[in-house]
């Protein structure tokens, strides 16, 4: 399945002919060396974009990204669609617009999934979108400096275009970035800036438009006039998993209207991955989705690899499955314990699953070094093999040993305990009549729905699309293990809930048929090719993606042929499935916004970036 | 640590008979209070980034922070002795934590915890990052690691407990009058505006101003000469 | 029937607070004083109780735990030359980090003015640091391991959070104490390389 092949006519198992031929000089081909797909002017770039996915069939918009190419001076908007249906390797398409007057016409009428993306594209590279509904900013503030994402932006902190910054070695000597700014702290204003005659923003544009009366739609309210009233939720709110914030319209209990506002844990990752080389990027990735930070490792490895053409060892392979299963296991763990906790069973069944989870961690932390920022895989491989033992050797006062021998352990754990704790997490909650209360039929969500916002993940599939990457895509050696993909169909809470306890199931089948296969190729080399420091990628783009805990995680990377990437773009599915969360929400109560955002199950780090 | 110092709340300056050992204390009216509030400091129910995780782990059944009394995370800064700030600190949520900060009751501490926290860890180069909450909110104790482990962090409540049995109910500021002064929330403008800087930026604007006139007087007196002397010509 | 699924789901809960106490009435007293209770209580057969009370009791961290860099000098009873670095000050590990939190200043020989393989200082700002490891990972000498130290939690950042070379160094005996597989692995990996080293350097000859 490399090639997307729709079944509705013979015409259009070609795209570029297809659109060709239908709209001429418009498309063309994108031939720059390592470049591939469309190029379209923007002018007819709407007409283009429907065409796309009405008759070639994409109707996943599953990326957008920009890049900011400073030589030549335009902006590029790259698209990235693929087919629900059928998978494979989709289809990219890219538009461009001159970087002095920049202006480009918005895709959110084609697919509403272009929302926050686009959001994302004004406020960190200044492209404004012509037709976007609600085009504020969304990472940073209204009233922030510059659009920080273009080439010739300077942070305050700014040293070098590029690491390795030259002033560590040889003649190293502790500049704190502190020390050198005027004010002491990480800012720069722009020249002249006084606070005399000057008011901040606040926090107008973010309400703006939200407190004008609008009857609630759909819901009967027995004729009995009552005022809109705008709640605010977050940033510190003890539900809303970290500094996400949403301001809520609510006409007496029931939601009519949700604006999540983001940017609480912006953390500049994109800005920070140019200038990192391509395997400084690695540790960063981790600190993305920090729950599930093998599954980032192994989405940015490969997205790496497949530009590289870097061959994997089979040992790695099947350490990074297990890893990445084990690391489902987890996320899915530690989302049931904080969904419950949401819907108001406080701590108990956190408790239970947190238990597993530092199991696991105490695996991933003798393999990788750290619990929960393993920074294990490389370009090749993965950075060590397994280790002979769990545990570690006491050297400080109190210090306990351990010493459980490592395939013992893994099988103790993923025979045994994992399908133990599994059934057990089932009988305690999956009947559980209050939980079915106050789950089904509660934030449903049509399939059609669920794609056009761009959801991914578990929350897709239990709208009752089997549009899972490791089958629709697959990489790694996903291929060779039996599996199933868990499907519901009616879209809920529930289902959301229920799909996730499967893929737990289906993460232990996995585990249990790599475990004999890693027994059999211990002591193979587990890091194919050179392990040096820099490491250098072709020119070219790759957009590459794997199917994460939480959604599709794809990583788009522009290189330029130096030791650091031109372009690093996240596309993260917490992110853009929270394009659907109003959606999900109105209609429904303001009580069960909180379980409706836990059912996303988000991570801010990944969210905000 | 002295363990006796650490957790006895019996004063070893005062000879107790062996026989009522078991019975009787004799203790310091500072000791007596700071043996209560050490063990009970609830902290608030508040995350921020990836060290969030570490920290619900540390209050969960393996590390069990209910046995230094701390297992009570307040959602309310009312009702809380400890902000742990966990996890990078952007300059799109300080005011928010000045304010949270603004709304504890003394006495209150503060616990930078992992790098990013105490000095903008990895992310410091980033343009919308805090270089350490520090810079606004008083910071007792820091924990380093990126994330610290569980165990980390009980070392640095512990350190925590230490600090707080140095102190002395007959010094401590919050008895004082005046005391409790609010930590000027700072203000999001074209950039992160801390309003204590505000004279500051007044000068650097002033000296902006000046220097923008100068290169305009420069040009205002090269110009007619370079005229003048092409009149000349 | 209404209501089974919420009795299901208790007796979970009361089976986790019966397995609580079985496992305390196995064990007895010694579920917190051997190495063998404390690994069948938190090994991946374990039931009821995990506390580990901390800081009486600490779960040993593994080899490969990362935490802040340190430097491995010799011991102080080296034969020859105690207390040398064993770095060479080549800069490796300032160039892979990720944050960029290393700054070495190399020496120069007073006279010649050239390079001088020892840095003369060495500084890590632990408060960028983000625990990757590529510093002790990439260093060719072995000269830079990741510390198993976390207990390193201070009152004051901007006097204790700049580690300077004095504060870096440890010995190559505590590295060996607390990663004693790898550490003797390195070794034989050295020796190997030395002998390869003088195999050329006789066969030149």
């Amino acid at each position: 399945m490399t090639e997307a092949t729709p079944e509705q006519s013979t015409d259009t198992s070609d795209p570029i002919a297809y659109l060709q031929s239908k709209f001429g000089d418009v498309v063309s081909e994108d031939t720059r060396d390592g470049y591939s797909g469309i190029v379209v002017d923007p002018r007819q770039l709407v007409d283009v974009a429907q065409t796309i996915r009405d008759d070639l069939g994409f109707d996943l918009l599953s990326s957008a990204s920009y890049v900011d190419y400073l030589e030549e001076g335009f902006f590029e908007m790259v698209y990235h669609v693929y087919d629900t249906r059928v998978g494979g390797s989709g289809l990219n398409f890219k538009t461009r617009t001159d970087r002095e007057e920049p202006a480009l016409p918005s895709l959110v009428g084609v697919w509403p999934s272009a929302d926050f993306q686009e959001r994302e594209a004004w406020d960190l590279m200044g492209i404004p979108f012509i037709g976007h509904p609600n085009l504020k900013r969304i990472l940073t503030w209204e009233g922030f400096e510059g659009h920080p994402m273009r080439r010739d932006w300077q942070e305050p902190f700014y040293e070098e275009d590029a690491k390795p910054f030259g002033t560590r070695w040889p003649g190293g000597q502790v500049i704190r970035g502190e020390m050198t700014n005027p004010y002491g702290m990480n800012v720069q204003y722009p020249e002249g800036f006084t606070l005399d005659g000057w008011s901040p923003e606040g926090d107008d544009a973010i309400y703006a438009g939200l407190s004008t009366p609008e009857t609630a739609s759909g819901v009967d309210i027995q004729q009995i006039r009552t005022d809109q009233l705008v709640v605010n939720m977050g940033p510190q709110h003890p539900s809303t998993h970290g500094v996400f914030r949403m301001t809520v319209t609510i006409d007496g209990e029931t939601v009519t209207k949700l604006e999540p506002v983001m940017g609480y844990l912006h953390r500049n990752h994109e800005k920070i991955g140019e200038r990192n080389t391509w395997l400084m990027n690695m540790p960063y990735t981790d600190r993305l989705d920090y729950l599930a930070s093998m599954s980032n490792n192994f989405a940015y490895a490969i997205s790496v690899e497949q530009m590289l053409g870097q061959e994997v060892t089979e040992r790695a392979e099947l350490i990074r499955i297990l890893m990445a299963e084990l690391t489902r296991f987890v996320s899915h763990g530690w989302f049931i314990g904080f969904f419950l906790n949401d819907l108001g069973a406080f701590l108990t069944p956190s408790v239970y699953t947190i238990t597993e989870r530092d199991l696991i961690l105490d695996l991933f932390e003798a393999v990788s070094g750290s619990r929960m920022m393993c920074n294990y895989f490389r370009f090749g491989g993965v950075a060590y093999d397994l280790p002979e033992y769990i545990g570690g050797p006491a050297v400080k006062p109190g210090d306990k040993a351990r010493r459980l021998d490592t395939y013992k352990f893994l099988d103790d754990l993923i025979n045994e305990r994992m399908p133990r704790v599994l059934q057990e997490l089932r009988d305690y909650l999956i009947d559980n009549e209050i939980l079915v209360a106050r789950c089904v039929g509660v934030s449903t969500i049509s399939s059609q729905d669920a794609i056009a916002y761009g959801v991914t993940g578990p929350v897709l599939r239990a709208t009752g699309i089997p549009y899972d990457l490791r089958r629709m895509d697959p990489y790694s050696l996903y291929e060779e293990f039996d599996f199933d993909i868990p499907v519901r169909y009616n879209g809920d809470l529930y289902d959301r809930f229920v799909v996730r306890v499967e893929e737990m199931y289906q993460s232990i089948r996995i585990c249990q048929q790599v475990l004999p296969r890693l027994k059999e190729t211990e002591g193979q080399n587990y890091w194919a090719g050179k392990r040096a420091y820099t490491v250098r990628v072709p020119k070219g783009e790759h957009y590459g993606h794997a199917e994460n805990p939480k959604g599709e995680l794809g990583f788009y990377l522009v290189s330029d042929g130096g030791a650091n990437p031109y372009r690093y773009h996240i596309r993260s599915p917490s992110f853009i499935n929270l394009t659907a969360l109003e959606e999900m929400c109105k209609g429904y109560k303001v009580a069960d916004v909180v379980a409706i955002l836990g059912s996303l199950d988000i991570v801010l780090g990944e969210v905000d970036r | 640590m002295a363990e006796d110092q650490f957790t006895g709340l019996n004063n070893p300056d005062y000879p107790i008979p062996d026989e009522l050992k078991q019975n009787v204390a004799i203790t310091t009216l500072d000791r007596l209070y700071n043996w209560s509030r050490a063990r009970s400091v609830w902290p608030m129910m508040f995350g921020l980034a990836c060290c969030a995780i570490e920290m619900i782990v540390t209050a969960a059944a393996r590390y069990d922070q209910s046995r230094f009394g701390m297992e009570v995370f307040r959602p309310s800064p009312r009702q809380c002795d400890l902000m742990i700030v966990s996890g990078t600190v952007t300059k799109k949520m300080v005011p928010q934590i000045v304010r949270l900060y603004n709304q504890m009751p003394e006495p209150r501490y503060v616990l930078a915890m992992g790098a990013c926290a105490s000095g903008g860890g990895p992310f410091k180069e980033g343009y919308n990052v805090v270089d350490g909450i520090d810079k606004f909110v008083p910071v007792d104790v820091y924990v380093p690691g990126c994330p610290p482990t569980p165990q980390a962090l009980i070392f640095g409540f512990m350190t925590l407990h230490e600090k707080i049995e140095k102190q002395s109910v007959t010094t401590v500021p919050w008895y004082r009058r005046g005391a409790n002064e609010p930590v000027p929330v700072p203000v999001l403008g074209p950039d992160l505006i801390d309003v204590r800087h505000a004279p500051l930026l007044r000068a650097e604007a002033q000296q902006a101003a000046e220097q923008a006139q100068l290169a305009d007087d420069s040009l205002a007196y090269d110009e007619p000469s370079s005229l003048e002397e092409a009149s000349a010509d | 029937m209404y209501g089974f699924g919420i009795l299901k789901g208790l007796g979970v809960t009361l089976r986790h607070l019966v397995n609580s106490y079985v496992d305390d009435i196995k064990w007895g007293v010694s579920r917190y004083e051997t190495t063998e209770a404390f690994e069948a209580r938190q090994g991946p057969n374990a039931r009821g109780v995990v506390t580990i009370q901390y800081p009486e009791e600490k779960m040993a961290v593994p080899e490969r735990f990362r935490f802040i860099p340190f430097l491995v000098i010799n011991d102080a009873d080296h034969p020859e030359a105690p207390g040398d670095d064993w770095c060479t000050s080549c800069g490796i590990c300032a160039k892979v980090c990720p944050p960029q939190c290393i700054w070495i200043e190399r020496t120069n020989d007073p006279e010649t003015g050239r390079p001088v393989p020892q840095p003369k200082n060495f500084y890590i700002d632990i408060d960028i640091c983000m625990n990757c490891g590529y510093c002790a990972e990439f260093c060719p000498f072995d000269a830079i391991k990741m510390d198993h130290d976390y207990e390193l939690a201070s009152y004051d950042r901007t006097t204790r959070h700049v580690f300077d070379k004095d504060v870096l160094s440890k010995p190559v005996s505590y590295w060996q104490e607390i990663a004693p597989t790898r550490a003797e692995e390195e070794r034989l990996g050295r020796e190997a390389k030395e002998a390869a080293k003088g195999k050329k350097k006789k066969r030149k000859k």
